[in-house]
């Protein structure tokens, strides 16, 4: 299988695990990632604070190239990019207006036909029996929490995915390499966000409480499929153990990751020795359940 | 200078169960209006026959109204749904056949609203007295006359 | 013809602005007119004879009489001319008044507007036909579609009114939602003992036919002559043998598989049961699906104790037909019961309340049926995880309701009276216990009702948080609600033991299929709607067809009540007389110039038009036409329009009688 690539700014940068963790497993599956040539960023948040036309625009380009790079399905990991271009394909197929204004300032024509696809649609498009099949580690005993946030599911007329109040999407990909998903009650509040830069305390309350609850129904990791979900709980949580002594760690894992272990990938392939919270202790009690190929 | 005295005439249609009470209305509560429409009841806009409207362009109107119930309050339900799409075809009749279209109005007046029925009105017929008189009818007539020298060579 | 026209001063409404005598004078000229006279006052006694005298002397065959609207005297001028020996129908009414000296001030244009106005009345008579009104044989027997307080309401009324009426429930006892409640509001009456008797009266009443289990497959037919067939499902019992002992309801072995509808799922209830102690008619039920005789052919314990041989495991569904002349359909509602937003399966609506992961969140009816007395707690104040007694209550509002992206955008009226009597049942009954409401608005518009919800604050000390929750989860066995508190700009995070969720009421589900049976409109919600929203609330489009009850919107019980009291005075009017005169204004088919092409047919809003096939003398089929059913027909002459021959017409509006007002429409001007 091939799908068009847009990794975005994180997956280049602090979220480098993400982008090699997904590669690594994508290999394994025969799926072929191809990079739009050429892509910009996605607007993120600081574009719609600032100008409407241009939150619409940057992910227009991205679109039109992938398009006149004959690509059909794009995957876009980070949740933001996710959201954004698809925000961006809504207004562009209802708004005449904003198309107009779109079409001129970038110079060039806009028709739809790109499918948008997340991580976890991604893998739902693989299809999950492959991952089941080729599930290389014991992870019955492995309790996951599935960590959405917010840009994944909503706004819900929009994107379309999944239920915005009770999303079930990601556990059942979790369950497809064997470990238990909880069915704890934080899968979708806020972690805090963008306040990360200015208001660190804010996400290190709300992330504390979402570490919180995932620690209360026992389970062993948090899998995220965003990376400022994985920034603010994996990065912040340092700090969130040193102002509150005495907390659990729970090391935080992408979706990818999780996969990859489930496959016997490497764990330095899938970037898991990046991360801040560290994982070791977790791969350590893992490799005690491998079964046999 | 001619168009100084030219008071236009207008032939409005409409529906007893709202526009004519809402017209009623206007009457009871004394909110006055020009002199120039003539209103024919009918009992619903469903009723109203795309041919009563050239009729009235014949017989010398320079501009015709048509109004009845709101959508969905249709006395008799759906008779304004049809008399809605009908009029979306035939005003693109009106204009292939070179009767200025923008002479035909059509409005949602409910019973309630008396107030709402005098701006209608007089919207019209201020609106029409700027087009001036209708002539197309008789133009019409003339262009389609066939000379007698013609008829001989069919 | 002979024509007469007379024209009104009415006082100087009409002669102030309007010159009246010339207007009479000029119309005295027209072609047809024999006769034109002013008068002051034409609906006045002296009036109506000056109109009687000139139709005696002068011979008239129709008459037009200038003055005000016809809303106003139509009905005046037609009975005067009628009693004078004129075709009601051959008299017009031009409108002077309202149309015209109430909104113009200059004399001349106005007079000459007049000339116009009458003119063309005139013209329009010239075409008009002697009508005779329709006249429809009336069943005088009444059919009431649904069991609760609203149908028994209409019932009883029109039994007491000397009709039979057959009264169709779907479930095995009538009572509907009433019979679950704990208490009413704002008198806190016990429902049941309020509602009970009068589930009795209807069941010992000599001219109620009450046929229970059972549902309406079919409707045809119209107003005062419909026939209907009722599907009687099989209760496995005969119903004539009966006697309601119970001995087969205690023996039945299988009582824990299913869960009782009544008791909103918080109980069970064996596979052979009475829906409760107090159903009418008190006659069991075996829910064939868990019941082992008809899973396994084993069993029949019921059988062996029933002394009268009533039990009939063969028992079939029996169709019956009943003809009656009136349908009223109470059918009431149901609550969102938030796992499925409407229209679109993905979201599950309100998810983040827990409700149905949770045991300890319920709904309104659910909350009822703890609180009463012979609910599944016997009335004690016990949350259904535990059995233990919540110390902390938390009551949520507009669930479902006024939502428009997860719900419904309307508000369901009753849900702030009833949160309101669900806190004050908890704190009469938990003295030391604490309850919160979260809400938006307090809607408590009918009598009492506002004194009611200061009663819960000021009295029992209920607390009224004006925001909504957003989530709800659970923590060491408490109920985590987090909310705002709009009011004090605050967050509130409330460790509740249980909490109510006041739920949207909605339409049932099936009431779009009987909507569709009736051939009544139904709203986006799949609520019955009504005739005219201000003047017609309990007719439906469908001549005959009356509506009581939360079917047509969310209701509470006194509206109910007064609107199945309405619906049956409206049946009653029907039942009246023994036919039922119908305004002539319907339309008629020329079947000689019929092609049959059914256009008519597919825009009437009414099922109005048939196929009439005519014959040779031999019996063959010549060809098929339309045909007016009169009696449906309301005359709005779509048909006539959408006609490409013109061979359907409207009496009373034909092409003639419309091209002959705009012909003469600017004769003066």
């Amino acid at each position: 299988m091939k799908f068009g690539y847009y990794p975005g700014c994180s997956l280049s940068g602090t979220a480098k695990e993400f982008d090699l963790s997904l590669k690594e497993v994508l290999k394994y599956l025969d799926t072929d990632l191809l990079e739009i040539n050429d892509w910009c960023c996605c607007g993120a948040s600081s574009a719609h604070s600032a100008s409407h036309l241009l939150s619409v625009a940057l992910p227009a380009r991205n679109l039109i190239l992938a398009k006149e790079q004959g690509m059909k399905e794009i995957v876009a990991p980070c949740a933001a990019c996710f959201n954004r271009l698809k925000v961006a394909q809504h207004e562009l197929q209802n708004d005449e207006h904003i198309r107009i204004n779109t079409e001129e300032l970038l110079d060039t024509k806009y028709s739809d036909g790109i499918n948008v696809l997340n991580l976890i649609s991604l893998f739902q498009q693989i299809g999950l029996e492959k991952i089941k099949s080729n599930a290389k580690v014991d992870f019955s005993k492995l309790n996951v929490a599935c960590y959405y946030g917010c840009l994944l599911v909503r706004p819900h007329d929009i994107l379309k995915f999944d239920d915005p109040e009770n999303p079930t999407t990601m556990e059942e990909v979790v369950k497809a390499t064997g470990a238990k998903p909880v069915d704890w009650n934080f899968k979708v509040e806020c972690c805090g966000a963008a306040h990360s830069i200015a208001h660190t305390e804010i996400v290190e309350n709300l992330s504390m409480k979402i570490l919180d609850d995932a620690i209360n129904y026992k389970a062993n990791v948090i899998v995220v499929a965003c990376p400022m979900c994985h920034s603010n709980l994996d990065m912040r949580q340092k700090n969130i153990i040193k102002h509150n002594p005495g907390r659990n760690k729970i090391p935080i894992l992408y979706l990818s990751q999780l996969i990859g272990l489930s496959l016997g990938l490497d764990h330095k392939k899938l970037g898991l020795d990046l991360h801040f919270i560290d994982t070791a202790p977790l791969i350590a009690s893992l490799s005690e359940n491998e079964v046999a190929v | 200078m001619e168009n100084e005295k030219f008071e236009p005439k207008i032939v409005a249609f409409v529906c007893n169960w709202c526009t004519y009470t809402g017209a009623d209305l206007a009457g009871t509560s004394r909110l006055k209006q020009q002199t120039n429409a003539r209103l024919i009841r009918v009992p619903c806009t469903g009723r109203i026959d795309p041919v009563f409207i050239i009729k009235a362009f014949e017989k010398g109107a320079d501009g015709v109204l048509v109004s009845g119930c709101h959508p969905n309050d249709c006395h008799y339900n759906t008779g304004n749904f049809h008399a809605r799409r009908r009029w979306i075809f035939f005003r693109q009749l009106l204009d292939f056949v070179g009767i200025d279209s923008s002479r035909l109005y059509f409005s949602w007046v409910s019973a309630s609203e008396g107030k709402k029925w005098v701006d209608v009105v007089d919207g019209v017929i201020n609106s029409v007295r700027k087009k001036g008189r209708f002539n197309g009818y008789k133009r019409l007539n003339k262009e389609t006359e066939i000379p007698v020298s013609a008829v001989d060579k069919l | 013809m002979r024509i007469g026209v007379f024209i009104c001063h009415c006082g100087e409404n009409i002669g102030r602005t309007v010159d009246c005598p010339s207007v009479a004078s000029a119309c005295a000229n027209f072609s047809g007119v024999v006769h034109a006279e002013d008068y002051k006052y034409m609906c006045s006694d002296p009036g109506q004879n000056l109109i009687k005298q000139a139709i005696k002397e002068k011979n008239l065959d129709a008459v037009v009489v200038g003055s005000c609207s016809p809303h106003m005297h139509e009905k005046t001028f037609r009975k005067a001319c009628s009693d004078a020996g004129i075709n009601p129908f051959l008299v017009e009414m031009a409108n002077l008044r309202e149309h015209c000296s109430w909104i113009h001030d200059d004399v001349p244009s106005a007079t000459r507007k007049a000339i116009d106005l009458v003119r063309m009345l005139v013209e329009k008579v010239k075409f008009n036909e002697p009508l005779i009104p329709i006249r429809v044989p009336v069943t005088k027997r009444a059919l009431v579609i649904g069991g609760g307080i609203s149908g028994i309401q209409a019932s009883l009324d029109i039994a007491n009114a000397g009709y039979e009426v057959v009264l169709v429930e779907k479930e095995p006892s009538i009572g509907g939602h009433m019979s679950q409640l704990s208490e009413t509001f704002p008198t806190l009456d016990c429902s049941q003992c309020i509602l009970t008797p009068r589930m009795v009266e209807v069941y010992q009443h000599p001219r109620i036919k009450l046929v229970s289990y059972s549902e309406v497959e079919n409707v045809e037919g119209f107003i005062g002559n419909f026939s209907v067939t009722i599907r009687k499902k099989a209760r496995s019992v005969k119903d004539e043998l009966c006697t309601g002992c119970g001995l087969c309801v205690q023996k039945c072995p299988i009582k824990k598989v299913a869960l009782s509808d009544f008791d909103e799922g918080l109980a069970t209830r064996p596979a052979m049961y009475v829906p409760f102690p107090q159903a009418v008619p008190n006659i069991p039920v075996i829910d064939r699906s868990v019941c082992t005789y008809f899973k396994t052919g084993k069993c029949q314990l019921c059988k062996k104790v029933c002394g009268r041989e009533a039990i009939d495991f063969e028992q079939q569904d029996q169709l019956i037909k009943e003809d009656v002349g009136a349908i009223i359909v109470a059918t009431g509602y149901k609550l969102y019961t938030i796992d499925k937003k409407p229209d679109e399966s993905m979201i599950k609506g309100y998810g983040e309340y827990g409700y149905g992961k949770f045991k300890d969140v319920v709904d309104g009816l659910q909350f009822e049926r703890i609180a009463s007395a012979s609910g599944p707690t016997s009335g004690e104040m016990l949350r259904p995880s535990d059995k233990t007694t919540p110390k902390k209550i938390v009551f949520i509002q507009c669930v479902g309701s006024r939502d428009e992206s997860k719900g419904f955008s309307y508000c369901s009226k009753i849900c702030c009276m009833y949160t309101a009597k669900h806190a004050m049942l908890y704190k009469h009954k938990v003295h030391d216990g604490e309850a919160y409401v979260f809400y938006m608005d307090i809607r408590a518009g009918g009598k009492n009702y506002d004194e009611f919800v200061r009663r819960a604050i000021e009295e029992d000390g209920v607390k009224y948080i004006r925001g909504r929750v957003s989530k709800i989860y659970e923590e060491n066995g408490k109920l985590i609600v987090k909310g705002e508190d709009t009011l004090a700009g605050v967050r509130v995070e409330i460790d509740a033991d249980m909490v109510v969720l006041a739920t949207a009421m909605i339409a049932q589900n099936d009431s779009v299929k009987l909507a569709q049976t009736l051939s009544v409109s139904y709203d986006k919600y799949g609520f019955f709607n009504e005739s005219h929203p201000k003047l017609k609330p309990v007719e439906t489009s469908t001549g005959g067809i009356f509506l009581a009850g939360a079917c047509n919107a969310p209701r509470d019980i006194p509206d109910s009540v007064s609107m199945a009291s309405a619906a049956a005075a409206k049946a009653l009017v029907l039942f009246g007389s023994d036919v039922l005169e119908r305004e002539p204004v319907v339309a008629k088919v020329n079947e000689a110039t019929c092609a049959g092409c059914f256009y008519c047919q597919k825009v009437c809003a009414y099922n109005a038009i048939e196929q009439k096939e005519i014959k040779d003398r031999q019996g063959n089929v010549i060809k098929v036409v339309a045909y007016v059913n009169s009696g449906l027909c309301q005359g709005c002459g779509t048909c006539n329009a959408t006609c490409p021959s013109k061979s359907v017409e409207l009496l009373g509006f034909k092409d003639d009688q419309i091209f002959a007002q705009i012909n003469s429409f600017a004769e003066v001007f």
